[in-house]
Parts: structure tokens; sequence; C-alpha cells
């Protein structure tokens, strides 16, 4: 089932938590809303489930416009950051809830419930009460009470958010696999970047109230549509530039050129560069000319690159390089050591006309 | 000498002494006098004192009428608790404010309030009694008075408890499918019964003991309107030699099955509670 989100506005009094909001997500996919805390992200969800309803716009369920539907008819289902468990029963119960409001018979409530529990390989808990259960226990309990009555789309509101980094990675392939299995389309809020990139088909990216952008995971971190979504994306060095003669020069002064386009090449001035750690080198010699002065100030050598964090005295600016293991080892990097970094690309946005 | 401790506030030895010495001198000294006091009756003294026809239906209208009320009481009390936490309307803190009258309120003119209202020739008396509701000099008037009475308790035990409920479960009740009554007796329901149980205890431990009320309201005819506080009051009164002691030994009576009920009532409490530990 698909899901169209037109134009929805939605206001807590004074505050616009969604701003004419449009979004498609087509049947079957796992969509990423993505943002910092307040863009919108949450309210989307809730919209989507019934549980606010709109100022204006609509939301369709394939081609049904359900906009006024209650949450109650939608069918959805949908787990909370707090897993929201009802307290007073039991796992078993808990699971069961969906299927006994619907009148299942018991043997198919048991059935299902076993089933389910299976899935989550969490059949022994049955007979306990969620106070017994762990964070990442409780979760998989939610997500599987909201999938008990086979919902045609699944909304999660940041599921992951209040687990460590071991349970929340564990999760993800889970919640991965479900959505595979399932045959539903999910929705989930984040405001984990990586997060949405590892496990999104389609990642949207809000920020206040408003879409910045949307598109596959692919799309959006190789053509960020503009300076926020390079921001969010995370792990970009920010660098102020001067725009002489078209040209995108590093700083105050010097004649470091940095290799991005620049837009109305014509206006001198200033704005700012954007380069990924691994779009810049490290060496020992200037050689090309085309390259700054820095101090190593701190090396991070755990994970698949070395992380490199550097002091570029003459603009004042700190810098991050990731750079291959190969190359840390031939370089031999110390931290207090003075080299060269090169920018081999970077990126400057159009200027926001709005403002 | 440093001693570690593992409790964070200090003062624990001082401050269990003290709830233990006033525990001792506010309750338990006067509850053992009673209990001493009716002793010194003989066995058949003792029970010609406390099991007489009239004492008999005395006790059961005390308890019969504070359970009913204390019913009345948890239903009013819950609705009353609801609509203060959950809507918003103009005067809602002067009404939130007002639940706490009964508590201040002596209750004798509760009780002269109250009859007045009922009574034939009352504001409300002279509607409802042509109607066959005799508010006033009835147990009817007993079971009124006590509700008015009762029910701040259960107020002010619930609406802590709905303050605190989880409205993001009443929101995944929904979303499953839940109606609303489903999601009230299945969800809501539950979370609130510790406390509507504790509401209803206090509302009928204090409909058990009160008397300034009742005296005006009842009408206080034996067999029909006599409570037992009334009854041992009346014991008193006769000021017979032995007096004192019938009265005494009544009272030890009624605390005894007033005991027993709470304790019946804070089992259940814990029984409602057992699944959040």
């Amino acid at each position: 089932m698909s899901i169209t989100v037109q134009n929805v506005t939605k206001r807590f009094g004074a505050f616009v938590a969604l701003d004419d909001v449009s979004v498609t997500c087509p049947a079957g996919e796992l969509v990423a809303l993505l943002g910092p805390s307040g863009s919108g992200k949450t309210t989307l969800l809730r919209v989507i489930a019934g549980l606010e309803v709109p100022d204006g716009g609509t939301v369709l369920f394939a081609d049904d416009d359900i906009t006024r539907h209650s949450a109650r008819d939608r069918n959805v289902g949908f787990v909370f950051q707090h897993y929201a468990l009802f307290r007073h029963m039991t796992v078993f119960e808990n699971v069961a809830f969906g299927l006994r409001v619907r009148k299942w018979p018991e043997q198919r409530v048991k059935e299902r419930v076993k089933e389910l529990l299976h899935l989550v390989r969490l059949e022994e808990k049955a007979p306990l009460y969620p106070a017994n259960l762990s964070g990442g226990q409780k979760q998989r309990i939610a997500l599987v009470r909201a999938l008990a009555p086979e919902p045609k789309l699944l909304l999660l509101d940041e599921p992951f958010g209040a687990l460590d980094a071991k349970v929340r990675a564990e999760l993800r392939d889970w919640l991965r696999r479900f959505h595979d299995e399932l045959n539903v389309t999910s929705i989930f809020v984040t405001h984990d970047q990586e997060e949405a990139f590892e496990v999104a088909d389609r990642v949207v990216v809000l920020n206040k109230g408003r879409i910045e952008q949307q598109g596959a995971p692919i799309e959006v971190f190789e053509h960020p549509a503009n300076e926020f979504v390079m921001d969010f994306l995370g792990n970009v060095n920010k660098l102020p530039v001067r725009v002489e003669g078209g040209r995108a020069l590093l700083g105050e002064t010097g004649d470091v050129e940095l290799p991005a386009k620049v837009f109305g090449a014509s206006a001198n001035g200033r704005t700012d560069a954007y380069i990924r750690p691994h779009e810049l080198d490290i060496s020992r010699t200037a050689e090309g000319g085309n390259c700054m002065l820095a101090k190593v100030v701190h090396i991070n050598p755990a994970g698949s690159v070395v992380k490199v964090r550097l002091l570029a005295e003459d603009f004042g600016l700190m810098i991050n390089v990731d750079i291959a293991p190969d190359r840390y080892r031939a370089l031999a990097l110390k931290p207090g050591e003075s080299v060269f970094v090169t920018p081999k690309a970077a990126k400057i946005f159009e200027p926001d006309y709005a403002i | 000498m440093s001693q570690s401790n593992p409790r964070v506030l200090p003062g624990y030895r001082l401050s269990i002494s003290f709830t233990l010495f006033y525990l001792g001198v506010l309750v338990i000294v006067p509850l053992a006098a009673c209990a001493i006091t009716a002793a010194q009756l003989s066995w058949d003294q003792f029970r010609a004192a406390v099991w007489t026809d009239r004492a008999r239906a005395a006790y059961a209208l005390t308890f019969g009428t504070a359970f009913v009320a204390a019913l009345l009481s948890s239903a009013i009390g819950l609705l009353v608790a609801w609509v203060l936490v959950r809507y918003e309307f103009p005067g809602k803190r002067l009404f939130d404010s007002l639940v706490d009258l009964p508590f201040a309120l002596p209750t004798a003119v509760a009780g002269l309030v109250f009859s007045n209202l009922y009574v034939p020739n009352g504001w409300l008396g002279r509607f409802l009694v042509p109607l066959g509701f005799e508010g006033a000099y009835s147990r009817v008037a007993i079971v009124l008075v006590l509700v008015f009475i009762g029910f701040p308790f259960v107020v002010r035990t619930l609406q802590p408890v709905l303050e605190s409920l989880d409205a993001e479960a009443e929101e995944a009740a929904a979303l499953l499918g839940a109606s609303r009554w489903q999601t009230f007796r299945r969800v809501i329901f539950p979370a609130l019964l510790p406390g509507l149980l504790t509401g209803f205890a206090l509302a009928f431990a204090r409909g058990l003991g009160e008397y300034g009320s009742v005296v005006f309201v009842s009408g206080n005819m034996p067999f029909k309107t006599e409570i037992a506080a009334v009854l041992i009051v009346g014991r008193l009164e006769e000021g017979r030699p032995n007096s004192y002691r019938e009265a005494t030994a009544i009272a030890c009576v009624l605390l005894a099955a007033s005991f027993l009920m709470l304790i019946l009532i804070n089992r259940l409490e814990r029984f409602a509670k057992k699944d959040e530990g």
C-alpha cells in the first residue's frame, strides 16, 4: 500500500510543525524520515497514523483519502520510542491485544502470538510482565504487537532511540528483515543519518517543518540538495571561502583554490564550501602547490578508515580527514606533526534566495 | 571513624524512633486502652453488650451504609478526577479546590445542611419526598452524607494516578484497533484499579467512623437508622456503672471488624498491583 501525503500543514499554537509537506512512500518500501529534533518528522508520522489531525492537506492510503479517519480505523502498526507496552498485561496479552479487540477466536490468537514471539525469539517471555524485560526485548515485543493484526503499514517513531549501540544495530537488522518478509510499507523516524542510510530504501530529510530533500540514500548522499542536507548528513568539513573571478579561494587571504563549481560566478563575495573527510588528502610534501599547511591534532585509527583531525593554523580551521589505513602507515603520522592537506573535491551551494 | 552509609538522607535511627514512638502514643496506646477497658467485662457481660439485636442492626447498618457510600464515592470520585485531569474548562481550579471542602467542613455542618435540604419541606425534599425519595432521617440519608464526606478521598488518590498515566499506551491501544470503551476497560482501568481501591478503602474507613453528620441526618431510630457510633454514645449516656465498659466493648467489635475489612482491601490492592514489579 503506497502512502501519499499532500500539502499537509500542522500548527501547535504559533509553532508550525509541518509547513506544506508532501511525501510519497511507494508500496513496499522502507522509508526513513530524517531530521533534527523539532523538524516535524514525528508530527508527520503521527499525522499518517491518525494521532494528529492536520490543519490542511490530505493523506492517502493507496488511493483512499483517510485524512479524517481515526487512528483506530487505519489499521496501522505503530511502534513508539518508549515502547508503550501495557504494563499490567503479560507479554502474551500485549501481543494478543490487537487480535482480542478484533475478536479473533482464541485458538487463532494463541497461534498468531506464538508465531510472532517465535519470530523475535522471545517465546519463553510470554508469561512475564514488561517490567521484567530489557529495553531491546521490550522493543521487539512492541514491534510484534504492532505487526500482530497484519497491518499494511508499519510506522516507527525513533524505534531504537532509547537503546544502546549494539542492541540498536541488531534491531535495525530485525526491522529490515521483517519489512522484507512481511511485505508491508514501513516508515520510520530517526535523527540518526547513519541509521537512515543503513536501513531505508528511501530517505526524506526534514528541517523546520519542511522537506529539504527526498530520494534514494545514494542520491541524497551524493547529491545533497542544499547546505542543510549536506551539513545534517554529517561528517563534513565546512570551510569559509571567498569567491574571486569565478574561483573559490579558501579563507580570507592566500590562494588555495577549491575544486568546486561556483554559482553566480560574477558575484564576488563570501560563502561556505563543504568537503567530506575522504575528499581531502594528506601528504608530506606540498606537491602541486594547491594545499594548506596543517598540524595533526588527533588520530583515531579504530575503524575501516583512519580519522585524522588537523588544525590549519593559517586559516584557524579544524579539519577532519579520512585516509586509508595503508596510506596512514605509509605516512607514519604522529600528533603534532605538520603536513599538507590537499582538497580533491568540494561543494558550494547556490545561495538561498529566500533570505 | 568513617562508616559507609548506603542511605542518602541522614537520620535513619532518629526518624524511625520518632515514628514508632508517635505511632505508639497516638495509635496503639489509645486502642489498647479501649481493649483493656472492654476486657474488664466478663465474657457473658461482653457478649450481652455487643451482641444484642439492636447492636447487630447497628453494625449491619454501619458497614452496609459505609460500603454502599464507598462504592458510590468511588464511581463519583473517578468521574470527578477524570474530568479534573483530562478536561480544560473555565473555573477548573475553583472546582478543584471545592473538592477539598468536605475535608475541611465540620461534618456536623454537613449533616445539618443535608437534613435541612431533604426534610419534606426543605429545598430539595419538597420535590423529592412526594416522589418517594426520603433524603432525611433514613438510610438513604446516611449514604448521601457519607458520599459527600467520602468522595474527595477517591478524587485525591486518583488524580496523581490519572496524571501519570502513559498517554502513549492509550494511543497504542487505539492504533491496535481498540474502541474508546475497550481502551478504557482494558488499558486505563487496570492501571487505575490500585488507586481506586485505595480511595475506596479511605472512603469506606471514613464512612465507618463518621458520627457528626450522620447523627443529624439519620434520625437515629434503633433497628432502623441507628449507626454503631450513635449506639456507643447512647450507652455512655445511660450512666450505669458498666456503661462505659459496654460502650468500649462495642467500640472494640467495630474496631476489629474495620481492621479486618481494611486488611482485606489492602490485600486486594496488592493483588491489583502485582504485575508492576
